[in-house]
């Protein structure tokens, strides 16, 4: 816990803190904020200038009768809520919500790499990764931003190596071939908001079909 | 600690509606909070209807969920500000926004007093930060915290002053690390 090295980007953890996240990479930070103090501390921190904001922005005059209203509805029961998924295993309650709870659902994409699709829309995807040991994720980059967060075992590219809550974050400048490290198969959630562009020709024609 | 001697009136009333259930101390939060509430939603651009509606769910989520405000971790006006922006994305998206997993909370543990108080002072210092900030600079600390702006504008907004926001984060730090552990031994 205590070893997380690589964080989430400032601007990224206060676009998270005011929501206004995609989906795909709300899921993410939420994640690695449940793995890690620091971000966690940041969070809270984003969320205490918001509240300045809303203190000291500037007051609007209430009707009249919103007071009495709110205050007559004290005693009425609380609308129940869903508990939140908890964490089970390696995966945090985040990724235990958008697994609806359930197991993964592994495909194969060839040489021992499987993902679970977990999300898959316009406003971009978000999938668990599996890579054996020592095995690359095919050489790749993107059009857009790339998050890839570890929860099992841990995998090194060009940029530097990533532990189980270290999180690293891509844009389409980044070509680079991620390898899982020796030790458990590598488990991170990944999330992107365009398709990736794959260098090599056999995935590139696989790519609609694993919508990777 | 509960004599409220050098809390905020806020983190006092907050306590007492938290854990004596007091009807008159939410009066008071509502009388603080609920016009600014209305402002903050206006300004992001809701009609004065619709923020009332906001607000009246807001003020009754503070009521019903007392229980989890911690005023080692958080200050009442952070803590608003976030349940106001989960009811705000609830209208406009159709899927809740994913929030991190709860810290447990241990039950009648007695707050300390000198951490709650530290919380206070760094909340103090940020706001005054804030408002010598330049007003172009307060404009954006504004419209990002609304929710105006994308990852990718803050991203592009290199003068806008994060690093004051996290000037904080040292606060609090010891803390969490500590529940996160314990997240993680059940």
């Amino acid at each position: 816990m205590s070893d997380i090295t690589h964080h989430i980007p400032e601007p990224m953890l206060a676009a998270y803190a005011a929501g206004t996240l995609p989906p795909v990479f709300e899921t993410v930070v939420a994640t690695h904020v449940s793995m890690c103090a620091t971000c966690r501390a940041g969070m809270q921190a984003h969320e205490m200038a918001g509240g300045a904001v809303l203190e000291e922005g500037g007051a609007v005059d209430l009707s009249d009768a919103l007071k009495a209203d709110v205050l007559a509805l004290l005693d009425a029961p609380a609308p129940e809520d869903l508990p939140a998924p908890k964490r089970k295993g390696i995966y945090p309650g985040p990724v235990m919500a958008a697994l609806k709870s359930r197991e993964p659902r592994w495909k194969s994409l060839g040489m021992g790499v499987r993902q679970s699709i977990l999300m898959d829309g316009p406003d971009g995807s978000l999938r668990l990764l599996y890579i054996p040991p020592g095995r690359a994720v095919p050489d790749h980059g993107h059009n857009g931003i790339e998050m890839t967060l570890v929860l099992q075992g841990s995998f090194s590219d060009e940029t530097g190596a990533f532990g189980v809550g270290d999180l690293e974050v891509a844009d389409e400048e980044l070509d680079h071939t991620p390898v899982a490290g020796e030790g458990l198969p590598c488990i991170c959630l990944a999330a992107t908001d365009a398709p990736l562009r794959f260098h090599s020709v056999l995935p590139r024609l696989l790519q609609p079909l694993f919508r990777i | 600690m509960t004599d409220g001697q050098d809390m905020t009136d806020q983190t006092a009333w907050m306590l007492a509606v938290r854990d004596a259930r007091d009807k008159a101390a939410f009066a008071r939060l509502f009388d603080y909070y609920a016009p600014r509430l209305k402002g903050f939603v206006m300004r992001g651009g809701m009609d004065a209807a619709l923020a009332e509606e906001i607000v009246q769910d807001v003020m009754l989520t503070v009521w019903h969920k007392a229980a989890q405000f911690d005023p080692e971790r958080a200050q009442v006006s952070g803590w608003i500000y976030q349940i106001t922006r989960n009811r705000q994305i609830d209208t406009i998206r159709r899927t809740g926004r994913t929030m991190p997993e709860e810290l447990k909370h241990e039950d009648d543990h007695e707050p300390d007093a000198g951490q709650v108080l530290a919380m206070e002072q760094e909340a103090g210092k940020l706001k005054q930060a804030l408002s010598r900030l330049k007003p172009e600079q307060r404009a954006m600390i504004e419209k990002a915290y609304l929710g105006d702006l994308t990852h990718q504008e803050i991203r592009d907004q290199t003068g806008l002053p994060l690093g004051t926001i996290k000037s904080r984060i040292r606060l609090g730090l010891d803390r969490l690390r500590h529940e996160l552990k314990e997240l993680r031994e059940p």
